[in-house]
């Protein structure tokens, strides 16, 4: 049963991703590889759909995935299955609040998980990097490095990462013209 | 104070969810005009405390933030209504561009504006965790926990469920090292 397994999954999801929406995308490559429901590359268009409408990212996320898996029921499920684990973990911290916010325990614990989290992210961040930069197919047949490699993406990751970081007007902008930004070049050199 | 409608938390978490961008620390705005000053249903010290919460427990910000705000005002009832408001957005508007996107993804300009947005995307997830990086990883300890997740994750195909256990297993550890000397 399609909408069970959705659950299922989406629940894995919201219990262990810590730390906001890009924590969820380690999980939900993980998904994509094991089940075969949606390709990596799809992985990335919805993390540019998730991060340009409203709403928060991981909840998109799981919306996307599942309306892609299962129409609008599976939508539906999926987005229930992320925020159910959710809901019963603040319910039962709200209880003992301030309990939780001063035990050593719950703080030493975390002192380990927080680099885990984004150690998760940035392998799933290599991933789609990998997707995008290299052409796997001139890889397997033994091509050259300079057929491997795409270097209209590689000069785009260049420029995007420039004016994200260095360039001061630019780098308060939304993510949203930097994806429109994108998409355009993409458009413009047919990548 | 206990005793908002939920069909009032419903509406205010679901204009919310409808004008936050980006979630996370984006929301914080709309939650202090919204939640703050409109409705009285938290104070700004209250959202900074749940934001913290929200950092250091599973799942999204945006959700636990509702879930805590929620059952404050009118019990568990009520972080149930809190909660689907600020996810009922998000379900309406990607359906409907999910099912936009499918019908339109054999176009070639469609697969050529992707393939750009696709390494915008690697940027993006690039910044994010240098973000993390810095308030992360601060010491010895914590820089071979991120090492030895990045190569595992990289090189088996552990859940990443998995080296998040492991990881909270290891801070425990090593802080209890550390008392010991």
């Amino acid at each position: 049963m399609i909408y069970l397994q959705l659950y299922w999954e989406f629940f894995k999801t919201g219990l262990f991703a810590v730390g906001g929406g890009m924590a969820t995308i380690p999980f939900l490559r993980e998904i994509s590889l094991r089940t075969g429901w949606f390709t990596p590359a799809m992985l990335a268009d919805m993390i540019a759909v998730s991060e340009s409408t409203p709403g928060p990212i991981g909840v998109n996320m799981a919306t996307y995935v599942g309306y892609t898996v299962g129409g609008v029921p599976g939508a539906v499920v999926a987005t229930l299955g992320i925020v159910s684990p959710c809901i019963v973990i603040i319910l039962i911290i709200a209880s003992f609040l301030d309990a939780f916010r001063s035990s050593p325990t719950v703080d030493r614990a975390f002192y380990g998980i927080r680099p885990a989290s984004t150690a998760l992210i940035a392998s799933a961040g290599l991933g789609v990097m990998r997707l995008c930069l290299v052409d796997e197919a001139a890889l397997a047949a033994g091509a050259g490095i300079l057929s491997v490699i795409r270097l209209p993406q590689i000069l785009l990751l260049a420029a995007i990462w420039v004016m994200t970081n260095l360039v001061k007007p630019l780098k308060k902008l939304h993510p949203l013209v930097f994806i429109a930004f994108s998409a355009a070049v993409g458009i413009l050199l047919s990548m | 104070m206990k005793n908002a409608k939920l069909s009032d938390l419903f509406l205010a978490f679901a204009r919310v969810g409808v004008m936050t961008f980006g979630g996370g620390y984006a929301m914080l705005p709309m939650l202090q005009r919204e939640i703050v000053e409109k409705r009285g249903w938290a104070t700004d010290e209250e959202l900074t405390d749940y934001f913290a919460i929200g950092q250091c427990t599973p799942g999204i910000i945006a959700v636990n933030t509702a879930t805590f705000i929620g059952r404050k005002t009118a019990g568990i009832a009520g972080g149930i209504a809190a909660t689907l408001g600020v996810v009922f957005p998000s379900l309406v508007i990607i359906t409907l561009l999910a099912s936009l996107l499918s019908n339109f993804a054999y176009i070639p300009a469609v697969q050529h504006a992707f393939a750009g947005v696709r390494v915008c995307v690697c940027v993006l997830i690039g910044n994010a965790v240098v973000k993390l990086w810095k308030k992360t990883v601060i010491d010895r300890s914590t820089l071979l926990i991120f090492l030895a997740v990045l190569a595992g994750s990289l090189f088996t195909g552990l859940s990443p469920a998995v080296f998040v256990v492991v990881s909270g297993l290891a801070g425990l550890a090593v802080k209890a090292l550390e008392a010991k000397k």
